[in-house]
């Protein structure tokens, strides 16, 4: 069983994001790149698929800043190949690009699964996932939580709202969009990683007949309008505490 | 190349889901921009009663065995071949568990482009606009929409689902195209959520958690907050991901609709995928570290302090007011 899965880094949340000068993109001049959540349960969901069957599983990567460590990381965890694109990334990449040149790296490896987030807080224009499907031809299935192999077919436990769960049959090769792995991804610790630095490799590959066409054009960015928000009560921590009593009397409900 | 607005309908079940009015509202802003019609596009079998509530011009209806469940792989092929023949000026389809699942795979089959979590539309000087919700709910990003046909993605909150419903039943056109034979994702079976905990939806105060509790342990704070209120506690996905609570307790898009008098979200950012299953509540009171949370754009009350602090206080002034 071989399986890829291909990540990408998005900005972290907890930092503030400002706008650019253009008002029409984020500034990335202080922006601190994390991999995208979805992804890290993808890989999880892989070295879980490994653990459980047996297999290899290939990391994928556009290089940006803070790549190495995220690849390395994943390596500690048990991934046994790691590869990195080279291209002009750091301006950012639209999901379309991104997924015509992952499926190049697809067509080249042959996995038989292929895991990757099932979306991402930056996605514009469409996820990869799904896109990655619909150039290489593959059949897609996203929101799982859940996945194992029998007979040489894939079975995904896909989530619906209000927590209703579809098991689908899935023929082989295909890509699944992970919503969270069968457990939460698994901790190492930063020793492990920088040991992990010593041993394992990252293979760098050169994008190839990167083109950036196929992105959603935008206009203009800006926060969510002010004019909605909460009235903020202020104080020390007692008085905040008194006037939300006061607030859940108001309701009636005190 | 036509001037309508498809609107890809979502069913689960016998039921046609809210995002699919939403939709509908957000179909008739855009048609009244290009002129053309609001046209329904009902996948299913045996399902023509699910068209009487849509507030569309016209629905087109594909009926057929292969289509009675939902699958990527039908959902895609049949719906290639329909937008490829009808040439819409967009095609709406939820940013869900069934729209997303099918609208990147058709924009890379079809070399259309795509848009995705759109909020809503608005008509800029005969220019369609779009503006879509990004990054947790904290930027919103606005552009022209793309032609020729725009596949767009939407998430809820811009328009009420009132909004996109009608009493008068639209006039439907049955239509055929082939749907493969062998198809590559097969659904097996429904699998029923847990039961046996307490309903969420039916609580009128719900103590809801979100990664800002920081590890399991601390979960003690907010049940004894939500005993002392006689509520039950909830979470956000992160919370359940981690196994802290069951899968019953989540609220959001995964998850379950809360409509209850108060919601307090304790250390929850207001991603999207979250508001979407508890913005109807009454009342929202949010309490986070982050002024920039965007919990502050739904909620009524708030308070920029960290839980810990404030919570055991709280606890303590309500059990106070009850034993007196």
């Amino acid at each position: 069983m071989k399986i890829l899965v291909p990540i990408k880094l998005v900005p972290d949340l907890v930092e503030e994001l400002t706008i650019d000068a253009s008002g029409m993109a984020l500034d990335s001049t202080w922006m601190r790149l994390i991999i995208n959540e979805f992804d890290d349960h993808a890989i999880e969901q892989a070295i879980l698929l490994k653990e459980r069957g047996g297999g290899q599983v290939t990391i994928l990567a556009p290089d940006v800043e803070g790549i190495d460590e995220v690849l390395f990381t994943a390596a500690a965890k048990g991934a046994d190949q790691l590869i990195k694109l080279e291209g002009d990334f750091e301006g950012g990449v639209n999901n379309h690009a991104l997924a015509r040149i992952f499926a190049t790296i697809v067509r080249e490896l042959r996995p038989d699964l292929v895991m990757t987030g099932v979306q991402a807080h930056d996605d514009l224009d469409g996820s990869i996932g799904p896109l990655l499907a619909g150039y290489l031809d593959m059949p897609y299935v996203g929101y799982v939580y859940g996945v194992r192999v029998n007979d040489g077919k894939g079975i995904a436990r896909k989530e619906f709202p209000g927590g209703l769960i579809a098991e689908m049959e899935v023929t082989l090769p295909a890509v699944l969009g992970i919503q969270a792995a069968e457990q939460p991804p698994r901790y190492v610790a930063v020793s492990k990683v920088r040991q992990t630095m010593k041993s394992a490799t990252v293979e760098e590959r050169e994008a190839v007949g990167l083109d950036l066409g196929g992105g959603t054009t935008i206009s203009s960015m800006f926060p969510p309008e002010a004019g909605e928000r909460a009235t903020i009560i202020d104080g020390s921590v007692d008085e905040i505490a008194s006037r939300l009593v006061e607030v859940f009397k108001e309701l009636g409900v005190l | 190349m036509s001037q309508d607005i498809h609107v890809v309908i979502e069913h689960l079940r016998g039921q046609v889901a809210d995002i699919s009015y939403v939709m509908l509202a957000a179909a008739r802003v855009l048609s009244k921009g290009t002129g053309g019609e609001v046209v329904a596009v009902l996948l299913g079998y045996n399902a023509q009663e699910l068209v009487m509530s849509l507030a569309a011009d016209r629905v087109l209806y594909l009926n057929h065995p292969t289509l009675a469940d939902f699958s990527s792989d039908a959902y895609r092929h049949t719906l290639a071949a329909l937008i490829s023949e009808k040439e819409p000026r967009a095609a709406l389809f939820g940013n869900t568990s069934i729209g997303a699942d099918v609208a990147s795979t058709l924009s890379a089959n079809l070399g259309l482009p795509l848009v995705s979590a759109c909020r809503n539309f608005h008509i800029d000087d005969s220019t369609l606009k779009f503006t879509s919700q990004i990054c947790g709910g904290k930027i919103m990003a606005e552009g022209e929409l793309p032609s020729p046909t725009a596949l767009v993605t939407m998430v809820p909150g811009g328009y009420k689902p009132e909004e996109g419903k009608s009493s008068q039943p639209p006039q439907v056109t049955l239509i055929t195209v082939p749907v493969p034979e062998d198809q590559r994702v097969i659904l097996k079976q429904y699998i029923e959520p847990e039961s046996g905990d307490v309903d969420i939806t039916r609580e009128s105060i719900l103590v809801s958690i979100g990664r800002g509790i920081q590890n399991q342990d601390n979960i003690e704070l907010a049940e004894e907050l939500a005993k002392a209120l006689g509520g039950e506690v909830c979470a956000s996905r992160p919370i359940v991901d981690q196994g802290w609570l069951p899968t019953t307790r989540l609220v959001g898009k995964s998850g379950k609709q809360v409509k209850p008098r108060i919601y307090l979200a304790l250390g929850i950012s207001g991603a999207p995928e979250h508001v979407e299953g508890m913005s109807e509540s009454e009342t929202i009171i949010a309490i986070n570290t982050d002024p920039g949370a965007p919990i502050f754009n739904v909620a009524k009350y708030g308070a920029v302090v960290d839980l810990f602090d404030l919570v055991p206080v709280f606890t303590g002034k309500i059990q106070e007011v009850r034993s007196t």
